[in-house]
């Protein structure tokens, strides 16, 4: 069975029907991984025994029809999520042998749905990067082109989803890490407004920019997965308290009449020749649909890489204090004190991407340097968050590529992390800004890699956005290609 | 130079890391050529601009004090490197 064309709904349908049992399911996703995953490395950890276990328990509770929107679904999750009793490792040495003692909310929130978590996915160290080269658990390879990255830093979520492994995953996204990916790799991904989604249980990079997103393999998928882990948590004193609509319910609204920005410092000349032509051409697909397409500006977008670096980097020094080797993870020790024990844990646990950021981010923080970089970073934050404020009160939504250039070839800017950080320039502002965004197929370059579109909503309007990627992709046929495996 | 061999060395150890020797040319390099263009945030004058430290406005979040289950000793434990008497065992600190 191929599910690359059936929505979730569909796949209820076939379960509910009897048509498909939640143990065949399974089976076909275990053993779509274990005939993909040596070419890909998606999954750092498969729970084969607990997923069948659970898709029996599945396969009951349908029969006795008290079924559930992802009953025996098969999911997997970056292996940032806490998932209870199963190791959580977050690509890195020093979370090897961690295994978590709880679930995080929105595993929770997946489980009370019906979902089988069958595993949990590769990703950047600690969500550190752009390209999914920096793991502990070796690089992942894109499904188009195993020459080239997935993206990152959720690139086991995009990877996995594209080559058919599962129907859904969960990522996160600090700078671009749920959006990047999916571009990179054909597939849907959202990156909800800052406080719509629980991070309690969520390993923290970046505490003021993080935010858990759905990828999946059509844009009712993506909005049915974000209807089961949005909402309010007690447990997450930044989740904020406001009604989750149902996103599914008026997904065909369409977009005439709505009018749609195009922020004109997206637009610039390096732009691939290739993404240029997609996006163009996406353009005037919404200009067909109804849309109403403007030019705008957001004048501060040339500074959100320096601001958004400095502000990551902070946090994540910060946050990355906690692993010192004394209540979970590797502990180092040569009899050399306390302190030596600390530093030799950290300078054995980390990779040398998480290590630079911590140095960088402890070097903003320290005397004499805070309000030279931290404290200015912060203040231009507010200023690029003015620029979106300011637009979105003459459009309704904006469209803008996902990333520059289609996913780039493995190895290729290893030794330049600044290269690197300059690829994120599209994603970057609306993680300083807060507002929602999200990923969608819109094309194909010369060499067959996926380009991605990127719209970017008004806080809290993930369904007004939602409902513009789902008129795109009824328009065109981009999300119905998969790679050859 | 933005920032030397000599910082780079300070802020490991503030980081409570340990750059090693054949290391610390290249990562103050690369620390340097980032530092380096942060530096453009400087042509922005911020004059009175207020800090933003959060993507949505917010007050403290504040619940009422009550007891509530917890995770328990045994699971809080359960992935200490050391760990003996209910408790996490750590390198003697005091002579």
């Amino acid at each position: 069975m191929k599910f690359h064309n059936l929505t979730i709904q569909d796949i209820r349908q076939k379960l509910n029907s009897g048509e498909l049992t939640s143990v065949e399911l399974t089976r076909v996703c275990l053993e779509r991984i274990k005939a993909t995953d040596d070419k890909l490395n998606a999954f750092i950890t498969v729970c084969e025994e607990e997923a069948l276990a659970a898709a029996a328990v599945a396969d009951q509770q349908i029969a006795s029809g008290n079924g559930a929107l992802l009953t025996g679904i098969p999911v997997a999750v970056k292996d940032i999520f806490n998932t209870l009793d199963v190791r959580t490792t977050c690509a890195s040495k020093i979370l090897d042998d961690y295994v978590s003692p709880y679930d995080a909310t929105t595993i929770t929130k997946l489980r009370e749905q019906g979902a089988i978590i069958i595993g949990k996915l590769n990703m950047d160290e600690f969500a550190m990067g752009s390209s999914g080269e920096n793991s502990a658990a070796g690089a992942v390879y894109n499904p188009w082109d195993t020459q080239r990255v997935p993206g990152g830093s959720s690139s086991g979520s995009a990877a996995a989803v594209a080559a058919g492994q599962v129907v859904a995953t969960l990522g996160t996204d600090t700078g671009g890490s749920v959006r990047q990916p999916a571009s990179h790799c054909g597939v849907v991904g959202l990156k909800p407004t800052y406080g719509r989604v629980s991070r309690y249980g969520v390993v923290a990079f970046a505490s003021s920019l993080d935010q858990v997103g759905p990828v999946a393999g059509n844009v009712e998928d993506c909005a049915l997965m974000l209807g089961v882990v949005a909402g309010y948590d007690p447990a997450d004193s930044t989740s904020v308290d406001c009604l989750v609509p149902d996103y599914l319910e008026n997904l065909k609204t369409g977009v005439a009449g709505k009018k749609i920005g195009l922020p004109k410092e997206y637009f610039i000349d390096g732009l691939d020749p290739d993404i240029k032509k997609a996006v163009n051409s996406a353009i005037e697909t919404y200009r067909q649909l109804g849309a109403e397409i403007v030019e705008v500006s957001l004048p501060h977008t040339d500074y959100s890489v320096a601001s958004y670096y400095l502000i990551a980097m902070a946090e994540a020094s910060s946050n990355l204090a906690r692993y010192d080797g004394v209540r979970f993870g590797i502990r180092q020790d040569s009899g050399d004190g306390l302190i030596g024990m600390y530093q030799q844990t950290r300078t054995a646990g980390f990779g040398d991407e998480v290590k630079r950021r911590i140095m960088l981010g402890t070097y903003a923080l320290s005397s004499g340097y805070y309000d030279a970089y931290y404290l200015k970073a912060q203040k231009v934050r507010t200023l690029i968050r003015q620029d979106f404020h300011d637009v979105f009160e003459q459009v309704d939504l904006l469209l803008t590529p996902v990333a520059p250039t289609p996913a780039f070839k493995i190895g290729a800017m290893t030794n330049d992390p600044l290269q690197m950080y300059l690829s994120d320039i599209f994603t970057i502002p609306t993680n300083l800004a807060g507002t929602c965004a999200m990923s969608l197929p819109c094309g194909f370059s010369e060499d067959g890699l996926p380009i991605g579109l990127q719209l970017i909503g008004k806080p809290f309007a993930e369904a007004e956005m939602l409902q513009a990627a789902y008129a795109f992709e009824q328009a065109t046929d981009w999300s119905d290609r998969v790679p050859e495996l | 130079m933005k920032i030397s061999q000599k910082d780079v060395e300070h802020v490991a150890r503030l980081a409570r890391l340990t750059v090693a020797p054949e290391e610390l040319e290249a990562l103050t390099g690369q620390m340097d050529a980032i530092l380096g263009y942060v530096d453009k945030l400087n042509e922005l004058d911020t004059e009175g601009i207020e800090a933003m430290a959060h993507a949505v406005p917010m007050s403290n979040a504040f619940r009422e004090d009550e007891l509530k289950p917890a995770i328990g000793i045994e699971r809080a434990l359960q992935n200490a490197p050391v760990a003996g008497d209910e408790c996490f065992t750590v390198p003697k600190v005091i002579e």
